[in-house]
């Protein structure tokens, strides 16, 4: 039996299996089967391998196996859906660490010997694969921290912090060259070892310098860093199946930064670089805002609801904080059944992930077809009665229309001030983290619920 | 500190300081709350929901004044409970000190510190103790209640099998809180409502409570709004043709409800002995103004009178014939301001004279008067329209659009190009697999909703996990540490199979209809 025939077989019938997984999770329908698709790609993929190429030590792979796959299935059973984007970062980081590792092996292991153009090739392609799976595990090591709250989420900004990069950038150009070099010679671990060196400290300094607003992105970006380290592992190894499946990942990954990106009307650059309002450019004043805000008691929050016809809730990363979810439905379950038209408007980046909002909402049960985007409901705020504002701020900050100096002016968000009265839940006044005030806050048809979101709103569904 | 709440005294007030649900907030605060037996019984609220609200109940009025730090009363006090007043209490209730200088001098020398919820200035920040407003709200509410208790005809038109019932016209002159609240509610008793206002700035407002705002036919651009939001003396020109249209819409309209008044002067005449005549009989004019000596000539204060066959509303106490409602809402206005002056939330009242709501309110503090007040710094009418902001140079970014994907293309092509003529051909098989992946994905993912963004990104995680096949391809070497690494590289790369799959099959399953 031709074996290196049937192990590409199983490869394209995995690459298809995996096209179809992505394909599937387009919409909520199809998700599921989708992700059987990718289940059952990657199996056939594993099984193809492990029978039609590895020859000894199968001791060891399956124990690794077993621990490995019992760990993340331990892992993905305890973890909380509010900690959902810690959880996608560190896995990110065991991708770029496994990236890091198989090309370290693969410049060890010298039973193949190449010549000419084809030994310099494979070195760069050995050289990006361990460059990009540094960057992408000490950047997700970094995230996981800043998202688990292990590390504060102010962006640091080091004095001078572009030419920093752009000395990491040349390091490890020059080393590159260093390493294809004495590599066609027989040596060049140092060179090696000192470029990962470096693409570790660039992935840290690159996330470090990046606030909590712009998390989603960075989660993104990591998800599509991952994909192009298993893309260019594919490249090192010859493997057509890490390729396209790196590829598919890299390029998803990358549409998903620039659609938060966009969502943010900001540059995917000036994102990466760093910092708020802070890469050059207008440094707009916060803008202080003037005006009076007036409280308002859960009873009357109750009231209102109760008496309104249209309701849209605006969760923003406050309610996964308080996890308040769970109460957010009971009060949703609660309107519906008197009639009110209940409706979830999602901001793209709201949250830190992409689509964070969205899983938590599922987690308390609420239908998602009552969960609309921004520009689905975004029209309607007209003809809503009372607008419930949970935990978000610059989502929702007239500011990004109505000041063109602002340092969040353009940014699409939606126009709860529109409607009829908004309810903002939030612990204090504290700006969002734009760090911009927030003249929604001011308006004359603006409530403010303050206390924790699950506090406040645990007493207006006793009320209700 | 205690809070008293006496029962008042003016014959024919209706209306309480304190509901028990405002007792209880109050309560909050820090405060104790004592009220007057029987205090609340005209505004249907009885000493038993306030005894359930943790009040305590005493049974005369200077029981109140003799125990309580702070008295809040709706009307200012007169006759004895003036006597019973003490230095150092706090009083909070309408005093009217323009009208009343007396009054005022009385609760000076008493050495009272005496707030005036008529005084409350009209900025943005005090909206929420403007009793002034709730009052007004609730005026013009009533107002057009009484009309149509007097009005014998339907509000709105109907085609009845016995025939057809036009509906009623109704003439709201003045669109402040009382104007608007008046068209708000004839309007939804399906009336046709206009409405006259001279400040042009109201006319969104009428607008957009869908009446028709009646534009005057007058030359010179006279904007009415005074300081404060308020009205104030036009020239004589423009009352003319104000005069005028009236005189014309009188003898259309079955309903006019006038609510003008300009603060510190008796109110406009504006309804003529001739125009009521001229009016249908049946008519009904409600003058919302009657206190201030009416907007309509022949209204009488206080009374209905019939003349000339119309019905003319002179009551001056509409907000105490709803004394529910306003009770409540005066109630909160007070809550309000105590919330305010209670910064610590201790029960111990701080009157804050850098406290621009507070400093306005109060008309006498210490023995000292202090009222009128400094003039308030903001008007809550809106100011001219800001300059609009100056265009951002947009033609450039447009320009660079044109050129940016051509040069990126060019570069791109340049770049391929450039590769193909070094690189061997087995990379350029693999790299078209690349491209054309890169392709696929990019196609794939536009599509997803995204509601699914999280679950897409934990399924590719799974799937990126597929750099496993690097590490078994190099479990089997020969060299012990290659083995060991690749043993441990397959290990980190399962939790993330199993993980990703794992987790992100959890998620799907709670998406649901």
């Amino acid at each position: 039996m031709n074996s290196a025939g049937l192990v590409t077989a199983s490869y394209i019938a995995a690459t298809v299996l995996f096209i179809l997984a992505l394909g599937g999770l387009s919409n909520q329908e199809t998700a599921r089967r989708g992700n059987w698709y990718g289940i059952v790609g990657m199996a056939i993929a594993l099984v193809a391998t492990i029978l039609g190429v590895v020859t000894q030590h199968y001791t060891l792979l399956f124990i690794a196996l077993l621990i490995g796959g019992s760990v993340g299935l331990v892992l993905a059973r305890r973890v909380q859906m509010t900690q959902m984007p810690e959880l996608v970062a560190i896995l990110h980081s065991l991708v770029g660490l496994a990236a890091v590792l198989v090309g370290f092996a693969n410049f060890m292991d010298h039973s193949t010997v190449l010549h000419g153009a084809e030994a310099t090739i494979h070195d760069i392609e050995t050289y990006l694969g361990v460059l990009i799976g540094a960057v992408t595990f000490s950047g997700s090591v970094i995230a996981f921290g800043k998202l688990s709250g292990r590390i504060g989420g102010k962006p640091l900004t080091l004095p001078a912090r572009h030419w920093l990069n752009l000395g990491l950038l040349l390091g490890s150009i020059w080393f590159g060259i260093e390493f294809v070099e004495q590599s066609a010679a027989g040596g060049g671990t140092w060179p090696l070892l000192l470029m990962t060196l470096i693409a570790l400290a660039f992935g840290v300094h690159m996330v470090m310098a990046i606030g909590g607003a712009d998390m989603p992105v960075v989660v993104s970006m990591l998800n599509s860093y991952s994909g192009w380290a298993a893309s260019a592992t594919g490249f090192m190894l010859s493997n057509d199946l890490l390729i396209v499946t790196g590829a598919l990942v890299g390029s998803s990954g990358a549409i998903l930064s620039y659609i938060m990106c966009r969502a943010m009307n900001r540059k995917f650059l000036a994102v990466i670089a760093g910092g708020f309002g802070t890469g050059g450019g207008t440094t707009a004043s916060g803008g202080e805002v003037e005006g009076e805000v007036v409280p308002i008691q859960p009873e009357e929050t109750a009231e209102l609801l109760a008496n309104a016809k249209e309701v849209m809730i605006v969760p923003g990363y406050g309610m996964a904080v308080a996890q308040a979810q769970h109460t957010v439905y009971e009060i949703t379950k609660m309107l519906r059944g008197k009639g009110v038209n209940v409706r979830f408007g999602i901001h793209p980046v709201a949250g830190r992930m992409p689509g964070h909002m969205n899983v938590l909402l599922a987690e308390a049960r609420v239908p998602y077809d009552i969960v609309f985007e921004m520009d689905e409901v975004n029209e309607d705020f007209p003809d809503i009665d009372v607008s419930v504002v949970i935990g978000a701020n610059d989502i929702v900050n007239p500011d990004a229309q109505e000041k063109p100096d602002s340092p969040i002016a353009g940014m699409p968000v939606l126009e709860v001030w529109k409607g009829g009265t908004t309810i903002v839940l939030k612990r204090s006044m504290a700006t969002g983290y734009a760090g911009v005030g927030n003249p929604l806050f001011y308006k004359e048809n603006t409530r403010m619920l303050f206390g924790d979101a699950k506090d406040s709103l645990d007493a207006v569904l006793k009320t209700l | 500190m205690k809070i008293g709440v006496p029962r008042e005294s003016y014959p024919g007030e209706r209306r309480v300081a304190t509901t028990p649900d405002v007792a209880s907030q109050l309560m909050n605060l820090g405060y104790r709350v004592i009220v007057q037996s029987g205090a609340g019984s005209e505004a249907n609220f009885s000493d038993a929901a306030y005894r359930a609200a943790g009040c305590e109940i005493v049974a005369s009025t200077r029981d109140i004044y003799e125990q309580c730090d702070i008295v809040l009363k709706v009307r200012a006090p007169e006759g004895e409970e003036l006597g019973v007043l003490r230095s150092g209490q706090t009083l909070i209730s309408f005093v009217w000190p323009a009208q009343n200088p007396e009054l005022l001098e009385t609760l000076t020398a008493r050495g009272v510190t005496a707030l005036a919820m008529d005084s409350v200035p009209r900025i943005s920040r005090a909206q929420k103790m403007d009793a002034l407003s709730s009052m007004a709200n609730i005026a013009g509410y009533r107002a057009v209640v009484e009309a149509a208790q007097h009005f014998g005809r339907f509000f709105t038109g109907q085609i009845t099998a016995a025939g057809k019932i036009p509906p009623a016209k109704v003439l709201v002159i003045g669109a402040g809180v009382a104007g608007l609240a008046a068209i708000g509610a004839a309007k939804s008793m399906g009336a046709i409502v206009r409405a006259f206002d001279t400040r042009p700035e109201v006319k969104e407002q009428v607008e957009s409570m869908d009446a028709e705002f009646l534009m005057l036919d007058f030359e010179e651009d006279e904007d009415g709004s005074g300081e404060g939001g308020y009205a104030k003396v036009m020239s004589k020109e423009f009352i003319e043709a104000e005069m005028a249209l009236f005189a014309e819409q009188a003898k259309d309209v079955d309903i006019i409800i006038t609510t003008a008044l300009i603060p510190g002067k008796p109110a406009p005449r504006l309804i003529t002995a001739e125009m009521v005549e001229s009016m249908k009989d049946g008519s009904v004019v409600v003058d919302l103004a009657a206190e201030q000596g009416g907007n309509c000539e022949l209204t009488e204060p206080g009374q209905v009178a019939m003349k000339e066959g119309v019905t003319l509303i002179g009551y001056t106490d509409l907000p105490s014939r709803l004394a529910a409602q306003s009770s409540q809402l005066y109630g909160t206005n007070l809550r309000h301001l105590l919330t305010d002056m209670t910064p610590e939330k201790d029960g111990e009242l701080v009157v804050d004279m850098e406290d621009e709501a507070v400093r306005g309110a109060t008309i006498c503090i210490g023995g000292e008067t202090t009222w009128p007040p400094p003039a308030p710094k903001l008007s809550a009418a809106p100011k001219a329209p800001p300059p609009t902001p100056a265009p951002v140079a947009e033609p450039e970014e447009e320009k660079k659009s044109v050129g940016g994907p051509l040069i990126a293309m060019a570069l791109g092509g340049l770049a391929l190009f450039g590769m193909g003529a070094v690189a061997p051909p087995s990379f350029m098989a693999h790299f078209t697999v690349f491209v054309l992946a890169c392709f696929v994905g990019y196609m794939v993912i536009w599509n997803v909703t995204p509601a699914l963004h999280t679950p897409l990104m934990s399924v590719t995680n799974a799937i990126s996990s597929i750099i496993v096949i690097g590490a078994l391809l190099q479990i089997s070497s020969g060299s012990s540490l290659i083995m060991w690494i690749a043993g441990f590289t397959v290990l980190i790369t399962s939790i993330n199979i199993a993980g990703g799959f794992a987790v992100t099959r959890r998620m799907l399953e709670m998406f649901r209809k």
